[in-house]
């Protein structure tokens, strides 16, 4: 596989029976993702969209062996949903949500620590729009359509201008490894860095492609990984050259806060570590068959 | 969401903290029967706006007799206060807080935040207060005092009273200290704030421990289950434009420059934003429509996008995921025809259904100049722009 998804994935879809879960979980399965059920309280022994659905992640892990969930709970739900699904035994949790607390995040993580590493979920997003591996699933919201099966790992926080990137790749003949959405929230359940890693030791990815924005110290942090840890190419594109100081930008954590989190100060950090910068979001493509991977 | 100072305060002694009496006024007449009720020989009127650095721009000011409270409270209400924080339109001021003046003895900055790096609450303080933050922090940076609360328990007494004694406080007001850090910690819990900042907090000649400033920021994501907070909410300190288009449920912050965007997705409308600068023009504002942009939406945001008298040409920039490309063009159009646009309109769509849309808006009759990427498209917007500004000038 890739990295964090492929077609032997067991994914459960949390919020299965609501409008917004539906619609989505049809699309995965419509494209070939391993959807083996969903999870709506007190909708526990019925069947949706064919499938089965559960009252607790716990039950439909017993039941289907899932290790994937993709929650579509809205916000002031989907921190439990989140905490449910880590202590079912999940390995990897997708958050859509939009719009969580920032104390409910700051529970999370803290509450994701009592588990030991060897079996602590891994949270991607909130605030994402899901991962995916070109032509085997995915779990979250994207039109597969656009990604090209190949090399190249995307990670980064916006969903829509992940869309921008995989296109432009594919206008180029450059395909997708993974696809990773970390979400625009200013606290998330996984960075750059953790991402970055996952690439660097897949046999599967090449090159990375990493989507930054304004705000927070993660594209920073990723800066020191990628100049002392890794060993493939990394192309990045920071978000909000024009943003003004002190707004948040759409997402919650967009915003300009401290030194380091401009997007120039950013753009700097990155190349000091030795990345290739593309200079603006439609240069995606050119850029990235430029690299040598 | 941001409150006023005098709101802040009365949530603050709601949890324990001492703050000085006063009341709020909102005409001067109002303003020196304040005075007369809280009696005493100094009084502060301080103008209610959400910006710090009210002092420097007149915004607060010591008074000793009613004369000049009343001149004060006429000065200032009806004003637009223009502050360092606020920009050149200022903003309104329509209320007014009347304390009685504090006699100072030592200022302390104390502030909450939620760090990104550690996700956790982290206290800050310095026994170098009056100053903003960022000043301590360069000019005094070894007298800040740092603290990271765990969210599994919360803050302890101990990491209060220890933030208390490295403050240098007298050891009789030790207690005191502590009470007024745990007051704001529970607050900043308990409400969902973002920040808690008293700055100054004073240490009276009296040997009390008073917020005489305080900023509290909280999170809009948990406003649904804070309606009391929610209720504080002021729009007259709002950006209009920004308060029309929030109403609505989008996700809008109005700029300066001349070029309206309407862009689906934060960090596509920030990337937006940049290519229209590059191409050398100036956003007028950043707008994320989201998802399921349906035609009504999109004629929302043509009219928030209006507000602003400054666009003089609109670029709409779609990359349709979970969007579909011909509602967004149905859209389009419905806002060209209904708000009868005489101001270029470009417009990109990628993504889901991008044919159909493409096609509706080629056999449409309004005039959109249709392109296939962002950087054409940024350009396209910004050439129309600046033809039809030149014609305007001509």
């Amino acid at each position: 596989m890739a990295i964090l998804i492929d077609s032997e994935t067991k994914v459960l879809v949390t919020g299965f029976t609501g409008r917004i879960g539906s619609f989505h979980a049809q699309d995965m399965i419509k494209h070939g993702t391993n959807v083996v059920g969903g999870v709506t309280p007190g909708k526990g022994g019925t069947k949706h969209l064919d499938l089965p659905v559960f009252n607790t992640v716990k039950g439909a892990v017993a039941e289907t062996g899932a290790d994937m969930v993709v929650s579509f709970v809205p916000p002031p739900f989907a921190a439990d949903a989140i905490m449910e699904a880590a202590d079912a035994g999940i390995k990897t949790c997708v958050c859509i949500a939009d719009g969580i607390p920032a104390q409910d995040m700051i529970h999370v993580k803290r509450y994701m620590r009592r588990y030991k590493a060897d079996r602590r979920m891994r949270l991607i997003g909130p605030n994402c729009a899901g991962i995916i591996t070109p032509g085997q699933g995915f779990a979250g919201l994207m039109p597969p359509s656009i990604y090209m099966p190949g090399r190249v790992g995307i990670v980064g926080r916006s969903g829509t201008l992940g869309y921008e990137a995989a296109s432009q790749m594919k206008a180029k003949g450059i395909g997708v490894s993974s696809s990773i959405g970390i979400g625009g929230d200013p606290i998330n359940g996984s960075s750059f860095r953790d991402i970055l890693e996952l690439f660097e030791n897949d046999p599967e990815t090449d090159a990375v492609v990493m989507v930054g924005e304004i705000g927070g110290p993660q594209e920073a942090e990723a800066a020191e990984y990628i100049r002392d840890h890794m060993t493939k190419p990394v192309a990045a594109y920071i978000a909000g050259l024009s943003a003004p100081k002190g707004r948040r930008m759409g997402h919650a954590g967009a915003i300009v806060s401290a030194f380091g989190e401009s997007a120039q100060e950013k753009v700097e950090i990155l190349k000091d570590a030795g990345v290739t910068i593309v200079p603006t979001p439609s240069t995606f493509g050119e850029t990235v068959a430029k690299m040598d991977a | 969401m941001d409150i006023h100072e005098y709101q802040a305060k009365d949530l603050l002694k709601r949890f324990g903290v001492q703050v000085p009496r006063g009341g709020i006024a909102y005409s001067p007449e109002q303003a020196v029967y304040r005075c007369s009720e809280l009696s005493g020989e100094r009084w502060v009127v301080k103008a209610q706006i959400h910006s710090g650095a009210r002092g420097k721009a007149g915004g607060v000011r010591i008074c000793s007799n009613e004369q000049e409270v009343a001149d004060a409270a006429q000065w200032m209400l009806g004003r637009r206060l223009v502050t360092q924080q606020t920009g050149p339109q200022g903003k309104l001021v329509s209320r007014l807080y009347v304390e009685e003046a504090t006699n100072i003895a030592q200022e302390i900055y104390l502030g909450f935040v939620m760090d990104r790096k550690l996700e956790r609450v982290v206290v800050v303080a310095s026994a170098q207060g009056g100053m903003e933050i960022e000043e301590i922090s360069e000019q005094e940076p070894e007298s800040i005092i740092r603290s990271v609360v765990d969210p599994a328990v919360g803050m302890q007494a101990f990491q209060a009273r220890e933030i208390a004694f490295s403050l240098g406080l007298d050891p009789a007001l030790i207690p005191q200290a502590v009470k007024t850090i745990m007051g704001c910690y529970r607050l900043m819990r308990e409400m969902d704030a973002n920040m808690v900042e008293i700055n100054p907090m004073v240490v009276t000649q009296a040997g009390e421990i008073v917020a005489l400033d305080a900023k509290l920021s909280f999170d809009d994501n948990a406003l649904f289950r804070r309606p009391d907070i929610s209720e504080l909410r002021d729009k007259s300190q709002e950006d209009p434009r920004e308060t029309y288009a929030e109403d609505r449920g989008l996700s809008y912050i109005g700029l300066d420059g001349q070029i309206g965007c309407i862009v689906n997705g934060a960090g596509l409308a920030m990337a937006t934003l940049d290519m229209i600068k590059m191409a050398g023009g100036e956003p007028a504002n950043f707008l994320d429509v989201g998802g399921g942009a349906s035609p009504d939406r999109v004629l929302m945001s043509f009219k928030a996008v209006l507000n602003d008298p400054k666009v003089e040409a609109i670029l709409v920039n779609i990359f349709a995921g979970i969007n579909r490309c011909d509602w967004v063009a149905e859209g389009v159009i419905r806002a060209m025809e209904e708000l009868d646009l005489k101001i270029p309109v470009v417009v990109r769509l990628s993504g889901t259904n991008v044919e159909e849309g493409q096609k509706i808006l080629a056999e449409s009759t309004v005039n959109v100049i249709a392109t296939e990427t962002l950087a054409e498209a940024a350009e396209e917007v910004v050439g129309a722009w600046k033809i039809a500004s030149l014609k305007e000038a001509s």
